[in-house]
């Protein structure tokens, strides 16, 4: 699997470092209540198709990144800056 | 038919041509009273105990490919109970006494193999925190022990004590822990259900559930719709695909392990051993094969196949133990999908649907989990109540505030 950096590039798999669902870029406001946040902390939709995920370009720019991924294939689907993606 | 010493002989004598297919390929009916979603060593082992300990006979295992065909055939086939977590403590403690009687309550020989299982620990750090583990483990009731280097090199003289980086401090050792066959764990509670009247399904995809005023009344398959009031999801791996279908939303994500299996060797390694510094195990089957794995790929996947950066990492890893098992080659490996939930342990438990009971989370432990947890499963279906040494496992543990993070790495799947 190579994930394509925006900053650097197309880039082998072990350059990354995967943390999670994509949701975690979307936390609920500090007031939105307890059952937001165990949404937000512990449920995961876990699709076998298509996943929005992060990863961080860990032994590259360290830039975080938005990927979108088929988990079945492994075929990459898009990829941009977390800071410029919406959840 | 019992299988016995006795039949061997009579069956030898008569030309082995009384044999008989170990169950049947039955009709599929449309209603039962309790469906199992899943023919995996979990759905296996619970339709067994329904039968055996409850009475209840008239259950199908629905499978989507073959018996036994998924996680259950293809893993390193260890068996241990060195939990400390109350919650899996306990439940882990019962599965080896289960594991113990297995193959007399089988009639079926699982190949239970109680040769031990020691854990190398790297630093005086590491030797404390393993000494706090035998102790609890000891404090249940279950034997451990640390031992020294000079006892480690007498019995296994092959690891490389005083590796540069890594050199060998101690190890944790449990003289119950060991390996089963992993096939005859699928094959003996398969022919066990069978034989009790359980009907076995293969090649039958659920594809959704029947759910009236908030009960279940049924499935959905390829092979047409099946009536049952209780139906059990044991389909770890895919929980998440098939608990969606009943609009389960669930702390699971799936991600991938493999194993890896060497040519056949003479005799080598005579327990199952485990590297402390960096996730790698080791046995040997009885055919003499190396079996070993490491650490999960550390993305969601659902591809069963692994990556190569991981091969590399349990290459090295075991070249760091044991020097002398870098000419052996390597034949296959495997993926499997594990659900790898958001504390590391898993989940039995029922569902806001009643009628649906859900077995799932098992993350890399589910083989030596089989038996408990198709005991306990069975006793929840059976009964409406969690049985004691399983009674932690909550869907809702998280809500609840109730971890059980054996790891205390927190709400991250891949770490545990």
């Amino acid at each position: 699997m190579r994930i394509s950096c925006p900053h650097c590039g197309e880039r082998d798999l072990r350059e990354y470092t995967y943390l999670g669902s994509a949701k975690l870029l979307d936390r609920p406001d500090g007031d939105a209540g307890a059952e937001a946040f165990y949404d937000y902390v512990y449920i995961r939709e876990n699709p076998s198709g298509e996943n929005a995920e992060l990863w961080q370009h860990s032994s590259g720019c360290s830039a975080w990144l938005h990927v979108v991924r088929n988990v079945s294939t492994h075929e990459i689907l898009s990829v941009k800056l977390a800071s410029e993606a919406k959840a | 038919m019992f299988y016995s010493a006795f039949e061997i002989l009579k069956q030898g004598l008569t030309g082995n041509k009384g044999w008989k297919p170990v169950w049947r390929n039955p009709e599929l009916k449309t209603e039962y009273d309790v469906i199992i979603i899943g023919g995996g060593g979990h759905g296996l082992a619970t339709a067994h105990y329904l039968a055996k300990t409850y009475g209840i006979t008239n259950v199908a295992v629905l499978e989507r490919g073959y018996l036994g065909g998924g996680n259950i055939g293809r893993n390193t086939t260890i068996v241990r109970c060195d939990y400390g977590q109350p919650g899996n403590s306990e439940f882990y403690s019962h599965s080896m006494k289960l594991w113990e009687g297995l193959s007399q309550d089988l009639n079926y020989n699982v190949m239970h193999s109680q040769r031990g299982m020691l854990q190398l620990c790297h630093s005086d750090e590491q030797v404390g925190s393993y000494r706090k583990r035998a102790n609890m483990i000891n404090a249940r009731g279950d034997e451990a022990q640390i031992i020294d280097r000079e006892t480690i090199r007498k019995r296994a003289p092959y690891i490389d004590l005083d590796n540069a980086r890594f050199p060998v401090r101690g190890g944790l050792w449990q003289k119950r822990g060991g390996t089963a066959r992993h096939d005859a764990v699928a094959w003996g509670y398969a022919r066990s259900a069978d034989s009790r009247g359980v009907d076995l399904i293969q090649n039958c995809a659920v594809t959704g559930f029947d759910i009236v005023n908030g009960q279940v009344t049924g499935v959905q398959t390829t092979r047409g719709a099946i009536k049952a009031k209780k139906i059990g999801m044991a389909v770890a791996g895919r929980s998440s695909e098939v608990g969606a279908m009943a609009g389960l939303r669930l702390p699971i994500e799936s991600h991938v392990l493999q194993a890896f299996v060497t040519e056949g060797i003479k005799p080598f390694i005579d327990y199952t051993i485990s590297f402390g510094m960096g996730h790698f195990y080791i046995n040997q089957s009885d055919k003499g094969g190396l079996v070993f794995g490491g650490d999960l790929d550390m993305y969601n996947s659902y591809a069963q196949r692994g990556n190569l950066p991981r091969v590399e990492q349990v290459a090295e890893a075991s070249m760091a133990m044991i020097p002398a098992i870098g000419k052996v080659r390597q034949l296959r490996s495997w993926g499997g999908i594990m659900d790898m939930s958001m504390d590391g342990s898993p989940f039995i438990d029922k569902t806001h649907i009643d009628g649906l009971f859900f077995n799932g989370g098992w993350c890399y432990g589910g083989f030596k989990a089989a038996p408990a947890s198709g005991a306990a499963f069975a006793h929840l279906i059976a009964t409406g109540q969690h049985a004691e040494y399983a009674s932690k496992f909550r869907l809702d543990r998280y809500k609840t505030g109730h971890m059980i993070d054996e790891a205390g790495t927190g709400a991250s799947p891949k770490l545990h």
